[in-house]
């Protein structure tokens, strides 16, 4: 594989394959979660803790799992592996800083079932990042994960002063907002390359 | 939603038609739609997506409600979990071995079918209380509807932006195919579509109804 | 209106069951569930095992023969740092694997070996051929890309963009240690010299990003080859 560099890696999770408007990952999150700009930073900040936990874990799983010569148990132990790291990150942040915790608290169960904190896991060791790869790789897509919601959040508030067809209000006009988003990411291809 | 009483289905064939209507999981729930857009660029990837998850959603119908009696309700959600994820494992392999080219277009997709929020929602809302034969239509209904949906977007999307059908070209030479449906902001914009098209159908049922 | 029916109230869904089920009810459900998912899962891993294998193989040497002209056998070379060449079963994504080909009647063909790099987008994986006797590379295949459709992604099909890469002259000097010509790559239609690659119209930063990592790739590794020529010739 191509040692790629951690800029670089974080630069093409966070802005040119922008985790949620060109991976489509966490869609849910980011339909659901970015009517304000203040919920949808907390959001973010919450994804994005756990996307950094969740990467160290599934590296080190997966470093297990190859030396055991079991990979088909890799899906299933992620998957369990997260779901518990998402319950004690949140056991400790309870215990240790109520304050974060009324922050990010009643994001942390959603954040179980959010594809892009599986898909992160699965990307990285599809593309045999290593231990610091893996990092940067988190950190960007945690930041292009919180870009991409803090920026639809602050479309949709300004949408809802605008006056536009009843027929169109609702997810159909999110979806078409994200797509113009989606078009105007694709602006970042090329970076960080020649 | 409002005729929405999963824990009591009227008879078996609403049971079915329900999913792939008026409870499609992607155009009315707007469940699961990671899977939704990044893999509907060509017919066939949808096609397969559709399939694998329509599969998952049997298998792990089928076992949640036979073991519904025996799951202690504290540790439902983690079992259905595993549960799901067995699936997805058993899928994925499956599609290795019948053909890794589609498993390669599919990427980790594949994978993600166990965080899709369709299979987790039908195991806790409805196989965990009905009977095996009712979770079996739900989840065949559901997965039909999902599959449908799957569809809807890799038609236009290849039709458009490749000017084929599942491989095969539709248009003549001279067509110039629309590269951005290919793109991921062509998924928005043909979800966001089909969206608009259903809710303006919708308003012009209650405005005919109004008048008559 | 996504999750009307989850957060409705639900009749309790066991009435049969304890409130509070033990703990060591919990655990053997949780064990016995364990115990059905571990037996399935390994069940169809050993079952689809061998059709994977089978079917991986298959997209490989079809990449291989496809990129090196007259192929019909292949053996796999591992090289390590050293610059010792070893047979191998499988290829080693660690090492630099040479995939030597040889004619249906003996002989070699070429040799296929993988390049990569960073594209417009994401890295793209190529795979080409070097035939010894022609001193150049006989072809290239795109193993993996994510190129803008439509633009970008012209360097997997472009039928004169892979012309480039049916004679692409990578002579060595006669101390055999440095090509006489690298890679260069040319505007569309400007080529004049067998070690230039003519580039796609619209898809320029694509086909430099092909030309780099192919003019990396056969500096480093033509001369090594040439080297051990006779060890991957042995045995055929």
């Amino acid at each position: 594989m191509v040692s790629e560099s951690h800029m670089f890696i974080f630069l093409n999770a966070c802005l040119i394959n922008n985790f949620v408007l060109s991976s489509f990952l966490g869609i849910c999150p980011f339909l659901g979660v970015s009517g304000k700009i203040d919920t949808a930073a907390r959001m973010g900040g919450a994804v994005s803790f756990v996307m950094f936990v969740a990467s160290l874990c599934a590296y080190g799983i997966h470093n297990a799992l190859v030396a055991i010569n079991a990979p088909y148990l890799q899906l299933i132990s992620y998957i369990v592996v997260i779901a518990s790291t998402v319950q004690l990150v949140e056991m400790i942040i309870k215990k240790f800083s109520p304050a974060l915790f009324r922050a990010l608290g009643i994001f942390l169960p959603l954040i179980t079932t959010n594809c892009a904190i599986l898909g992160l896991a699965l990307f990285q060791t599809n593309r045999q990042y290593d231990l610091f790869q893996s990092m940067a790789f988190a950190l960007g897509a945690g930041a292009g994960f919180t870009l991409a919601l803090v920026i639809m959040a602050g479309i949709r508030e300004e949408l809802q002063l605008s006056d536009v067809p009843e027929v169109i209000k609702g997810a159909a006009l999110t979806l078409i907002v994200a797509g113009v988003l989606s078009l105007a990411f694709m602006g970042f291809a090329g970076l960080g390359g020649h | 939603m409002p005729e929405t009483s999963t824990s009591k289905p009227p008879e078996n064939m609403d049971t079915f038609l329900k999913g792939i209507w008026k409870e499609n999981p992607v155009f009315v729930q707007l469940l699961g739609m990671c899977p939704v857009l990044a893999v509907t660029n060509s017919v066939i990837n949808a096609l397969v997506m559709g399939l694998a998850t329509t599969f998952v959603l049997l298998m792990s119908n089928t076992l949640v409600s036979l073991l519904r009696k025996l799951i202690p309700k504290q540790v439902r959600i983690a079992t259905y979990i595993l549960i799901i994820a067995t699936f997805v494992t058993v899928a994925d392999y499956t599609i290795q071995a019948v053909s890794i080219e589609v498993h390669k277009a599919l990427g980790a997709f594949i994978s993600l079918i166990v965080v899709n929020c369709i299979i987790l929602g039908r195991a806790e809302a409805f196989a965990s209380k009905n009977t095996l034969g009712r979770s079996v239509l739900d989840a065949l209904g559901m997965g039909g509807g999902f599959t449908i949906a799957v569809l809807c977007l890799g038609v236009v999307r290849e039709v458009l932006g490749n000017g084929t059908f599942a491989g095969i070209p539709v248009f003549g030479e001279s067509f110039e195919p629309w590269i951005v449906m290919i793109l991921p902001g062509g998924a928005f914009f043909v979800l966001g579509g089909w969206l608009l098209l259903f809710s303006w159908l919708k308003q012009r049922k209650k405005q005919t109804e109004l008048a008559a | 209106m996504t999750d009307a029916e989850t957060t409705k109230p639900v009749p309790p869904a066991f009435p049969e069951e304890a409130p509070e089920a033990g703990s060591g009810k919990m655990i053997s459900a949780m064990g016995a569930i364990g115990l059905i998912a571990g037996i399935l899962i390994v069940f169809t891993y050993q079952v689809t095992f061998p059709f994977i294998q089978d079917n991986k193989a298959r997209l490989l040497e079809k990449a291989i023969f496809e990129v090196v002209p007259g192929a019909a056998t292949k053996r796999v070379f591992t090289v390590d740092a050293a610059g010792k060449v070893t047979e191998v079963a499988e290829a080693d994504p660690k090492q630099l694997t040479l995939y030597a080909c040889y004619k249906s009647g003996g002989g070699l063909a070429g040799v296929a070996l993988e390049a990569s790099g960073q594209g417009f987008q994401d890295v793209i994986r190529v795979i080409y051929g070097y035939d010894p006797q022609k001193e150049a590379v006989v072809g290239m295949k795109v193993l993996q890309s994510t190129e803008t459709p439509g633009l970008g992604d012209k360097i997997e099909k472009d039928p004169q963009f892979l012309d480039n890469f049916e004679a692409l002259d990578v002579k060595l000097n006669p101390d055999g240690d440095v090509l006489v010509n690298p890679l260069e790559m040319v505007k569309s239609g400007q080529k004049t010299d067998p070690w230039q690659i003519s580039a796609i119209t619209g898809a320029t930063i694509s086909s430099r990003a092909i030309t780099a990592m192919l003019r990396e790739s056969t500096a480093k590794n033509i001369p090594l080859i040439v080297q051990r020529l006779p060890e991957l010739q042995k045995g055929d």
